[in-house]
Order: structure tokens, then sequence, then C-alpha cells
């Protein structure tokens, strides 16, 4: 069993399914304290930093999110969720969680054929190893949708990187918790590979 | 590298599979959820359902519909077809659409788009263009025109300033869809979507017109855009989603090649 947090940043349901096809039974909800005292936790997200942040601490989502962390239970950031895991977004110039330090960047990008955002399918690069990444071969790809981007403060964070004119962190983890800049529950079979993986992981790298 | 995008689009009217040519007829090909499941095990990119079902006391069919193929295919769906509120948009959100498609209803009020922005983000609201090849003039600088109501009413706007104000509005992703070339089956309109993929930052699709793999090349290179949409050509078994792409990929063009 996992729960989903859900703090008004998108469509949690897509996950709830993708993660029912891999055989991981997970609840939406709004409620700290069935985070506390989850098993499992996911932390999705799309959306702005700025509002993401204000919500979740509004509601005490923040300290519930850390306790889960600090005990050592398994926690999936996606997409938002990664990027609120950082110190700090240029995205309205936010402070956020600090769980690995590092900040989140807008795409500067030279070349003017270059969309924004980085919408659709892109190669992710394993660059160290992790249990959640396990089974990811070479030219695997997996979705993605967003105008900025993780930079990690430390190499050490980094698990795979994905290329938009530079390279960028695609995937970042610490400890037990790990995350990821693609939507695993929107990047078909290599996507709910990595769900299935997550539904078995112990929080050990 | 991004990968080009395939995108399949189903019409689904009444709950049932329909191919519309040149907007007009429509017949019934089968069943959309069958379908999709069929394209994503084949390694379709995106797929987008179009709901021109007429009354709208069956829209919830259609909500049943994302439901189901959102349950089983773990790929972006985006949903399309009379969306006029944000209300629409959040319903056929929960029902399982990651984006949606607004037309007409954005023409005729364009705030729509950046209240749907607002609500559930720019990155998920697509614009989508009926457009149709006009004379050059003051009115179409371009030389292309919106229409709405499946291709039956022109709007006198210009197709090139409406690209524009709704990337401005909060538009994530733009679809070219050529009411000229739609149902043809002679290949996308060139000229018209490289000159809007030039004009906006965001990701276009093309729509409209393909009938042979040669027709995906070209739009997805000299037309410039990010993404090919395409229907009767797969829908009717003349080509495979996994052999278009293989053929685009054999000619160089960056696809997601595992799935």
């Amino acid at each position: 069993m996992a729960v989903i947090i859900d703090y008004d940043a998108g469509n949690l349901r897509s996950v709830q399914r993708a993660c029912a096809e891999v055989g991981l039974e997970a609840e939406i909800t709004a409620d700290p304290r069935r985070v506390s005292e989850a098993e499992r936790v996911i932390f999705p997200g799309v959306g702005a930093a700025g509002s993401a942040m204000k919500s979740l601490c509004s509601t005490g989502m923040d300290v519930a999110l850390k306790e889960v962390i600090t005990s050592g239970r398994p926690v999936l950031g996606i997409c938002l969720g990664l990027q609120i895991s950082l110190d700090h977004s240029e995205e309205s110039d936010q402070n956020t969680l600090g769980l690995i330090p590092g900040k989140v960047l807008r795409f500067r990008l030279d070349n003017p054929e270059l969309k924004i955002p980085h919408m659709g399918w892109n190669e992710v690069r394993v660059v160290q190893s992790h249990p959640l990444l396990e089974g990811i071969e070479a030219g695997d790809e997996f979705y993605f949708v967003h105008g900025y981007f993780p930079q990690p403060q430390d190499r050490s964070n980094v698990y795979a990187v994905t290329d938009y004119e530079s390279e960028f962190a695609s995937a970042v983890g610490r400890k037990n918790y790990f995350a990821t800049q693609f939507h695993p529950e929107k990047s078909g079979r290599v996507g709910l590979r990595l769900l299935a993986s997550f539904k078995n992981w112990d929080g050990g790298c | 590298m991004l990968s080009k995008r395939l995108i399949a689009c189903l019409d689904v009217r009444d709950g049932k599979l329909a191919k519309s040519v040149r907007f007009v007829d429509t017949r019934d090909i089968g069943d959309p959820v069958e379908k999709a499941r069929e394209y994503y095990a084949d390694g379709l990119d995106e797929l987008v359902f179009y709901d021109i079902t007429a009354s709208s006391e069956k829209r919830n069919i259609m909500l049943d519909v994302v439901e189901k193929v959102a349950e089983q295919v773990f790929i972006p769906l985006s949903v399309g077809g009379g969306v006029r509120s944000v209300a629409d948009a959040t319903d056929l959100r929960l029902a399982g659409a990651e984006k949606i498609n607004v037309n007409s209803a954005a023409v005729v009020r364009p705030e729509l788009i950046s209240e749907c922005a607002e609500a559930i983000g720019d990155q998920n609201i697509v614009l989508s263009m009926d457009i149709r090849r006009v004379e050059r003039s003051d009115q179409f600088p371009s030389g292309y025109e919106i229409v709405i109501n499946g291709g039956r009413t022109p709007m006198g706007i210009d197709a090139l300033n409406w690209a524009c104000k709704g990337e401005k509005l909060g538009a994530g992703e733009l679809v070219v869809n050529s009411i000229d070339a739609d149902g043809t089956r002679n290949g996308y309109e060139l000229t018209l979507t490289a000159m809007l993929a030039e004009a906006v930052r965001i990701p276009v699709i093309a729509s409209g017109g393909a009938g042979k793999p040669d027709h995906l090349y070209d739009v997805l290179t000299t037309g410039r855009a990010d993404a090919a949409l395409v229907a009767s050509m797969v829908h009717y078994g003349d080509y495979t989603v996994s052999e278009l792409k293989k053929q685009l990929h054999d000619r160089g063009v960056k696809m997601r090649m595992s799935w």
C-alpha cells in the first residue's frame, strides 16, 4: 500500500492507475496524517513551484513528507515533486523543501528550433545504478513535460541524465528518496517497470 | 535528444470510432478502446480523442471511453471536441485525459485558453486550430484563415495571429489542422505548418492530409513539426504505427524505437 500526495498539483489518477497496473495499491490523500503513517509515498505534481509550496505548507504536508523521509520509508517524487525537493526554484523565485541540495533553473536554449516546454519522449541515461532504474537500457525513452530543470549541487545525487541542448539531471536521489523529472506513469512499459521496482523497493540504494 | 512524436487521432461519435473525411461524412470504424490498446502496444507515442458527438446529452459516453482507455494505455492522452469551459476540461482530466484540446469555443471566447491554463496547467492545454487557405490580404497577412464548426464557419481571423495569441494566452502546444488537406491523403500543408512552427516557441503538431510515410517525413523535416498526427492511415490497416516509426527512423528522423 502506498499513498499519493494530493496537493492540488495535477492529475493524480494517472499515477494511481499506473500503480494499479503493476499491482501497487495506492490511495490518493490530502491528509498529512495518512502520509505520516504510509508505508511508501509517491509525491507527484505538475504546475508551478510557488503555488505547490504554498499548498504543501498551508496543510502541514511539508512536515509530514519530511517525517516520512527521515524515517527511511521509500518516497518517489515525480516531475514537480522532484523540483520542489531541491533548495530553490527559479520559478516564482521560490524556496523549496531542501531534501536534496541544489536548485531548479529555467531552460534557456540557444537553438531557436528547440521548443519550451521540453515536451515529449527523450532518452534517459543511467549514470549511477539504483534499484529503481534496474532494467532500463540504453536507448529507453521516457515522457517529459517541463519548462524548468533540476540542477543538484552534488553529482552523487544524480542517477540519470537527459540531453536537451545540454545535459540535465533527469533522475535524482538521496537514500530512501528518489525522484524523476519524467513521468513514469505516462512512459509505457519502461515507466511501468520503474513503478514496479518502486513497489518492491526497501528504500536502500 | 527529444524524439519526434507519432500521434494517432481517433474521432469518436457516441462512443464509437469514426473517421471524418473533409469533416463532413463520417462513418463508424470500430471500438476506440480496442484501437487505443492496439496502437499503444505497437509503440504509439501519444493518443488524441476527438469527440464529435452531436448531442450534449451523450457527452458522458466520452468520459467513459476516456476512463477505459486511461486504465490500459500508459502514454499521454489528449482529448478535445466540444470543450467550452473549465468544468468540461476538468471532467475530462478526472476521467484520465492528460491534455485538453480547445478549438472552436476558444476562437469565440479566447479567455477560455487562459482560464483552462490556470486551472490545469499551461502544458496541458492544446490549442487546436482548423485552418483554410485564403487570398493574402490586409485581413489575412499570412494567407490562412481560422475556421470553426468542423470547417463550416470562417471566422475572419488570420491563422498566424491566432497562433501567436493562443501562445500568449497560455496554450502549451498547437495542433495545426489544414482543412484543405484533411482527409485527402495528399500530404500535410507544409507551408502552413512551417510558418506556424517558426512563429511560436511551443511544440506544433501537424494534422490533416497524411496518406503515405513520405508525408510524415516531410512534415517532421521541411514542415518543422514536432509531432505528426495520423488517422485513416493507421485506422484502416494500410500502415501500422511501428512500421511508420521505423521508416521515419531509418530516414534519420529521431523517433522512440523501444517500447
